[in-house]
């Protein structure tokens, strides 16, 4: 016999105002085991838990039900005030009578009451059996990894190291720097990116607590938070890893391979950083505008190269068509962005504000030359940014065409831009001598691919899902992975440096833990009553489940299970149980209410 | 509204701006100076069009249209615009530029009661109403119009049968006279 005490909430008038809470006092409190039953008007307040701990201590209660609000707004509140008595957390319990009765049963009071007490009547029940659980402690290890070596991935390892802990930063190519190395004058100051993005690279490449792969790739993941295990091939061209203290510890050297193959290294790590960046949509796909067709109609990246001064053309705006500095540029904005129909449904975000930065630039160049600009809506949301666009605007002459360009044909080696000014309503062609397409940004080829290898979610078109849109930007849905930059959603530098930061210190606040603590009601395997079917291990979610190495029986690997509880339903003989959610104390829910 | 393709003129804009002192370019179509506009609703193009028609250099439909006559000049799209365009001063550019290029005005009569206007200033230095009503419906061709409240304004002695001249006529003369030498 357990001494069970109940405390009902009135949550104000949200209870109290449909249930008849002296009439719930009443029943409850002829209940077998239930000791003390009181009422107090918030039960989540000071005084409500002070009333709850009192009569822990009062009263000798070894089990507390709190009959109040969802379990997902409280439960973690009424546990730790059971502990702060000297109980065991997993000894109280929630009985949902506000949402599950209250709220939704409002113009039936008589039966909104019968309803609560029958949902107490059954969490009684379950306490009854309920065991005292201590929370797993598992091993962490503080190493974080980080994909991508764009700014995203830079700055992230950097804050990372920083912070004391080791990070090995993994970048497919040959050279770090990603998509901001491509990059001309930056936004709002013109800026060379080279200077800023070059400190940034020789901070990571000398730092001791980062060790650089380049030419590298993640084959393969296994592990989970705390503990992962990651494969890392290098391709044969590249030396071996640029060292670090980092690497003594870290690296374990597969056997020489022969020079043709990758070389693979494992490592473990306790975290991941996701920054792989972006793509730009094939301006082939782009016909209508004559994208791979015509010389003279590039995408945003190809202009950019143009601008750096060391780009293929020494920093020179010319025709790729004929070499000639063009006198008149045309830039198509959307191209192939919010175009659900036929391309890609989203606003990719940064081309607003380059195609104003690439006029600008190409004004200042030649200054006698004319900028034209098609768009649907200029999108200039950060500081400064809409001054930036005025500017081009303005000082510069940009002249803004609001409409998407419907067509460019080229005759002669000179392109004609078909659109409609709908500010006008009038139909209006524009000469150019260069079209430059602000094509659509997606995230780099193969991230797919890499979803499935981390377990990541992606969305349908491979950007890497963020675990809640608006709270937990930053993490992915698998726990100890995490967002940044353009890999998760187009963004630019200031924004994909925030990222970064806000992913570096998520990776932080994780290595910040002596050890890893698990939540502990979660699934278990009867070893008495284990056949070894091995139906649980298809039925997981989140891969937590495996046979046991000799003997033919399941087991759960307790870092991954959540404790949805997929397996105890499909166990045949209920070998698969959850801890304080055992097959007996369903039924004795189930017999306590009918 | 001419429904032909918009080819931009070069240089027009340019051209406008210089001539009305005002930055065009930085206009972005918030409608608010038509929106106000005492004239809109008579007009073909809205001020704001005629914005846009400048900034596009669409020439030709710009200067053949009725709006740029039809302004009054009542300065309510300037105080009102968060750009500090002062679309007038943009109507009075391109009425400018309509005379000087030699396109027929889009609205004749409008044409006509300005170079009355002027007229009358020119010869008695000062505004004389009757004469400038003579010349103004002597060249509009439109003699019955308005002739009973002009009978009711000479009736109450608002308009004066003989002009009087100013003393300092010859000044006027020289302004007009370095007006035409630009």
């Amino acid at each position: 016999m357990k001494r069970i005490g109940v405390f009902v909430c009135h949550c104000g008038t949200n209870i109290a105002g449909t249930i008849d809470v002296p009439r719930v006092i009443e029943e409850i409190a002829k209940f077998p085991e239930v000791v003390y039953a009181v009422d107090y008007k918030y039960m989540c307040s000071d005084p409500g838990q002070q009333l709850i701990r009192d009569h822990i201590a009062a009263d000798g209660l070894d089990a507390v039900i709190v009959a109040a609000c969802s379990p997902a707004m409280h439960e973690t509140t009424f546990r730790r005030a059971a502990e702060s008595a000297g109980l065991n957390p997993y000894q109280a319990e929630i009985a949902n009578i506000r949402e599950q009765s209250s709220w939704v049963h409002q113009q039936e009071q008589e039966a909104a009451t019968n309803k609560a007490i029958e949902t107490i009547r059954t969490i009684v029940a379950k306490a009854h059996y309920n065991e005292s659980l201590i929370p797993f402690h598992l091993p962490l290890v503080k190493r974080g990894l980080v994909i991508g070596g764009g700014i995203a991935g830079l700055q992230a390892a950097l804050d990372i190291a920083q912070a004391g802990y080791p990070v090995v930063l993994v970048e497919k190519a040959d050279q770090l720097g990603g998509r901001m190395a491509e990059l001309s004058g930056l936004y709002l100051n013109l800026d060379s990116s080279a200077d800023p993005l070059g400190k940034k690279i020789e901070a990571v490449k000398s730092h001791p607590n980062i060790q650089v792969l380049t030419g590298s790739e993640v084959v393969g993941v296994g592990g989970y938070v705390g503990n992962f295990s990651v494969q890392v091939d290098k391709s044969p061209a590249d030396e071996g890893p640029v060292s670090g203290e980092a690497q003594s510890s870290a690296v374990k050297r597969s056997p020489p391979a022969p020079s043709f193959s990758p070389q693979r290294f494992t490592f473990d790590v306790g975290a991941i950083v996701i920054a792989t960046g972006y793509d730009l949509y094939d301006k082939r796909k782009l016909g209508e505008y004559g994208g791979g067709r015509y010389p003279d109609v590039i995408d945003g990246l190809q202009f950019e190269a143009m601008l750096r001064p060391d780009g293929p053309t020494g920093g020179r705006i010319v025709r790729p068509s004929d070499g000639r500095v063009p006198k008149e540029i045309v830039w198509v904005q959307c191209a192939g962005s919010r175009d659900p129909e036929l391309h890609m449904p989203h606003c990719s975000k940064v081309c607003c504000m380059y195609v104003a930065k690439q006029a600008t630039l190409f004004k200042q160049r030649v200054p006698d030359g004319q900028a034209t600009v098609f768009y649907i809506d200029i999108r200039s949301q950060g500081k400064g940014y809409e001054e930036f666009v005025q500017r081009a605007m303005e000082e510069y002459d940009v002249l803004y065409v609001r409409g998407k360009a419907s067509k460019v044909f080229q005759e002669n080696g000179r392109a004609t831009v078909w659109g409609v000014d709908t500010l006008t309503g009038l139909p209006i062609e524009v000469e150019a001598d260069l079209v430059v397409l602000a094509t659509a940004t997606v995230p780099r080829a193969g991230a797919m691919e890499l979803g499935q290898r981390l377990h990541v979610s992606v969305d349908e078109h491979g950007f890497f899902s963020e675990a809640h849109p608006k709270l937990r930007p930053v993490e992915s849905l698998t726990a100890g992975v995490f967002l940044a930059g353009a890999a998760q959603f187009p963004k630019d530098i200031p924004e994909t440096v925030a990222q970064a930061s806000g992913a570096a210190a998520k990776v932080l606040g994780l290595f910040s833990q002596r050890q890893m603590v698990q939540e502990p009601t979660i699934a278990f395997v009867d070893a008495e009553i284990c056949s070894g079917c091995g139906l649980c291990i298809p039925s997981c979610p989140y891969d937590a489940r495996s046979m046991h190495e000799w003997r033919h029986i399941a087991t759960v690997n307790t870092a991954l299970c959540q404790g949805c509880g997929a397996c105890t339903m499909i166990c045949p003989n209920k070998a698969c149980k959850l801890r304080n959610l055992a097959p007996i104390q369903v039924l004795s829910m189930m017999e306590a209410y009918l | 509204m001419s429904q032909q393709s918009i080819v931009p003129e070069e240089g027009f804009l340019e051209r406008v701006s210089a001539l009305s002192h005002q930055n065009i370019s930085a206009c972005y179509f918030c409608l608010r100076c038509s929106a106000g506009c005492p004239s809109a609703f008579a007009m073909d193009f809205s001020p704001a069009q005629v914005l846009r028609f400048v900034q596009l250099g669409h020439k030709d439909a710009l200067l053949r249209s009725s709006a740029i006559w039809l302004c009054i000049g009542c300065e309510t799209c300037g105080s009102r615009c968060p750009n500090q365009i002062h679309a007038g001063a943009v109507m009075d550019a391109l009425r400018q530029i309509c005379i000087a290029d030699r396109v027929p005005p889009g609205e004749p009569k409008v044409f006509r009661l300005h170079q009355s206007f002027l007229d009358s200033i020119k010869w008695w230095g000062r505004l004389h109403e009757l004469s400038m009503l003579v010349e103004y419906k002597l060249l509009s061709r439109d003699l019955i119009a308005d002739l009973d409240m002009g009978a009711k304004m000479f009736l109450v002695g608002k308009i004066h049968p003989l002009p009087k001249r100013i003393r300092g006529v010859k000044e006027v003369e020289r302004l007009y006279s370095k007006q035409g030498a630009r």
